[in-house]
């Protein structure tokens, strides 16, 4: 946008001179079980729960591709919910450019929306069917940005052109099932980036689309981090592609952080065995390449009653009988890179 | 029909009556599977990948037909049979493995209950304690305890339910499983070790697979062979290694690069320009033209033949095709 933003110009956060954007500390997110009367008596008022994010705590810094990545269930869009403040933390906090969001009045923290948005996977279930593109992308303008018609209308006509959909004018009036699958995943990101936000969370932004239609998105995504200073929170379970766009990436296994640190020592000098699986696991596009060591047996717990010590001992290929009792903290092997594992120097070796 | 092929498909078409007017999702397809191999079927979404693998079976209904074609299937042309003799293929000689095993399993019925049923069905002789140990047996080959069988599929993991299904079509013996997407709704360690398990049982009961899938890594993996279809056409068709490492169709080119590999250092993805037509208007001559970056004048109006290109290694593209050649010399 040419004019400075009204919203993202006032400072509605104290001044924060540090490098990070976003901090989570021992953040917790239980979702209780629905249970029937008796089984409640038995219980005892004891009411079991989901732990979907259980004590997590990390930092996202201004500019960089923050990676979330873990199969289903391990908690990571949970954890991009509770940044967005889309969800109530159990426990621990999120603080966003200096601001504890929990601290917030609900005005303050609409405020401040504007400055974090969101990508979701499926844009057919993002996009209002009965509304045009046009219309889609105005609501938030119109929030954040301007009331006035024109000048609203010429904020959407440029974001439309950033995102690669041009003549803009042409995709203004059109719903979302006249226009492709990977047209409908820009109208999500032009919508997301027009209020001009500092963190972008992108929630398996590529997962739905074809794949000649993936590098694309990926490319436009990465082109507009650097034209609008964006950060990025990217959560995905495609390992293969986080290596394309993350600067730094956590692993998470049953609401848990088992190894957090830049991409290139997670993904060479991975210390945790979850890791080591899920990267042996990736299937290659190459016939020639053949998987050297043995997957994990078993399938990943539930998480409302996770294994005692270690979440991933039942099922590591090196656990040893102390994992089964102590539960590992993250501990940093190198420089920024955080393993969660007694044995992490027995497997970096 | 060679004896080393199991399947053979001969110009088949399938379209879909929409109100905008009739739909070819499969134009005029050719595609030979081999006995004991596992052919990989890619594409992307609405290429007609998977309405091929039902037109196998002859599974269409509704606003979905089989218009042309021959379904040679083991010797018998598939499309001579009546539809009363069709169950008895079905299932019994050609399995089927789908995306997601919970729409395809019954929620009220335990899971060793559906497997002695299917079994009895096709074949009425076999006892019922005959058929619970064919199922106990085959499920614990599978890796799923015998115990389990007793639950019902919500019970069970995604995982397991995709191994209940591949058991069906070994319980009956199968000659041919087709599984379309079986991996897509699995974590990627699910999906490795079911990857393994699909390789064991083509080696150990000599099961020949048609592996449906948008994911190339999982084709590169498994497949012997590989079938790439663009637009309701046949792109291309060859040994998976002589396709992934000299593709000659040019979508199957720009497909393979911007796929990404965990393995690889490069630093950008291949992009693909432009999107997959709207079937219901097809572009004239070949239908990659379009997004074609080797487009001759010719490609706007000759469709190509799907020829060999190099022995076993077909591939529908003017580039290696006589009309081609010319207008390359012409130009050249």
């Amino acid at each position: 946008m040419a004019e400075p933003n009204p919203i993202t110009s006032t400072p509605v956060a104290p001044a924060n001179d540090s490098d990070d954007l976003v901090r989570v500390e021992n953040l917790r997110k239980h979702f209780p079980v629905q249970s029937g009367f008796l089984a409640s008596l038995l219980n005892r008022g004891h009411i079991p729960a989901v732990k979907a994010v259980d004590g997590v705590s990390f930092t996202i810094r201004k500019g960089e591709v923050f990676g979330l990545a873990g199969e289903s269930g391990s908690g990571k869009s949970t954890v991009g919910r509770l940044i967005l403040g889309l969800l109530e933390p159990t426990e621990g906090q999120v603080v966003f450019d200096g601001t504890d969001l929990g601290s917030l009045s609900p005005e303050t923290m609409r405020k401040l929306r504007s400055r974090m948005q969101v990508i979701f996977q499926d844009p057919l279930a993002s996009l209002n069917p009965r509304m045009t593109i046009g219309e889609a992308i105005t609501h938030p303008v119109r929030i954040h940005i301007t009331r006035q018609p024109e000048e609203g209308r010429r904020v959407v006509i440029e974001i439309l052109n950033k995102v690669g959909l041009a003549p803009a004018e042409q995709f203004y009036d059109k719903y979302p099932h006249q226009i492709s699958g990977g047209q409908r995943q820009r109208v999500v990101i032009a919508r997301a980036l027009v209020t001009a936000p500092d963190l972008v969370v992108a929630d398996e932004p590529i997962a739905m689309a074809d794949v000649s239609v993936r590098a694309l998105l990926l490319d436009l995504m990465m082109r507009l981090k650097e034209e609008l200073n964006l950060t990025y929170l990217f959560i995905t379970h495609d390992l293969a592609t986080a290596k394309y766009v993350c600067d730094r990436i956590a692993i998470m296994y049953l609401g848990k952080m088992c190894e957090v640190g830049p991409l290139t020592d997670v993904y060479e000098h991975s210390g945790h065995p979850y890791t080591r699986a899920l990267l042996e696991a990736v299937p290659v596009p190459d016939p020639r390449h053949r998987r050297k060591e043995p997957m994990p047996a078993g399938e990943i717990p539930s998480a409302i009653n996770p294994p005692p010590g270690c979440h991933f001992h039942p099922r590591c290929p090196i656990a040893r009988p102390n994992c089964s009792v102590e539960e590992p903290a993250l501990r940093e092997l190198r420089p920024g890179h955080f393993v969660a594992c007694h044995y992490a120097e027995d497997i970096l070796k | 029909m060679p004896a080393d092929i199991l399947y053979s498909v001969r110009n088949l078409t399938v379209e879909y009556k929409t109100r905008a007017g009739a739909v070819r999702a499969v134009d005029n397809v050719s595609l030979d599977i081999r006995r004991g191999e596992i052919l990989g079927l890619v594409g992307e979404s609405g290429c007609g990948k998977s309405t091929l693998g039902k037109a196998l079976m002859r599974l269409h209904t509704g606003p979905a037909s089989i218009t042309g074609g021959e379904l040679w299937f083991d010797g018998r042309d598939l499309m001579k049979l009546s539809e009363r003799e069709m169950p008895d293929v079905r299932g019994a000689e050609i399995g089927m493995v789908f995306q997601d095993p919970m729409t395809s399993l019954n929620p009220v019925q335990r899971i060793l209950d559906h497997l002695t049923e299917t079994i009895q069905t096709h074949e009425p002789e076999i006892s019922e304690a005959a058929a619970r140990a064919r199922s106990e047996e085959l499920v614990e080959r599978l890796g799923i305890r015998r115990e389990r069988l007793n639950e019902y599929p919500h019970q069970m993991s995604g995982g397991m339910r995709q191994r209940v299904m591949i058991s069906l079509a070994l319980a009956l013996r199968a000659k041919l499983v087709i599984a379309d997407e079986p991996t897509t709704s699995l974590d990627v360690i699910v999906e490795a070790k079911f990857l393994d398990l699909l390789k064991e049982l083509q080696k150990e009961f000599g099961l020949t697979i048609l592996l449906i899938t948008h994911n190339i890594g999982v084709v590169a993996e498994v497949a012997d062979r590989v079938a790439v279809m663009y637009a309701a056409k046949m792109a291309e068709v060859g040994d998976v290694k002589e396709v992934f490492a000299d593709p000659k169709h040019p979508y199957t080119q720009g497909l393979l690069k911007s796929v990404p590999n965990i393995r690889l250092d490069e630093g950008e993805l291949y992009k693909m320009e432009g999107a997959p037509p709207n079937l219901l208007h097809p572009p004239a001559g070949c239908r990659f033209h379009p997004r074609c970056p080797f487009v001759m004048e010719v490609c706007r109006t000759q469709e190509p033949a799907f020829d060999p290109v190099v022995g076993d290694h077909f591939a529908s593209c003017l580039l290696y095709q006589e009309a081609g050649m010319k207008q390359e010399s012409l130009h050249g």
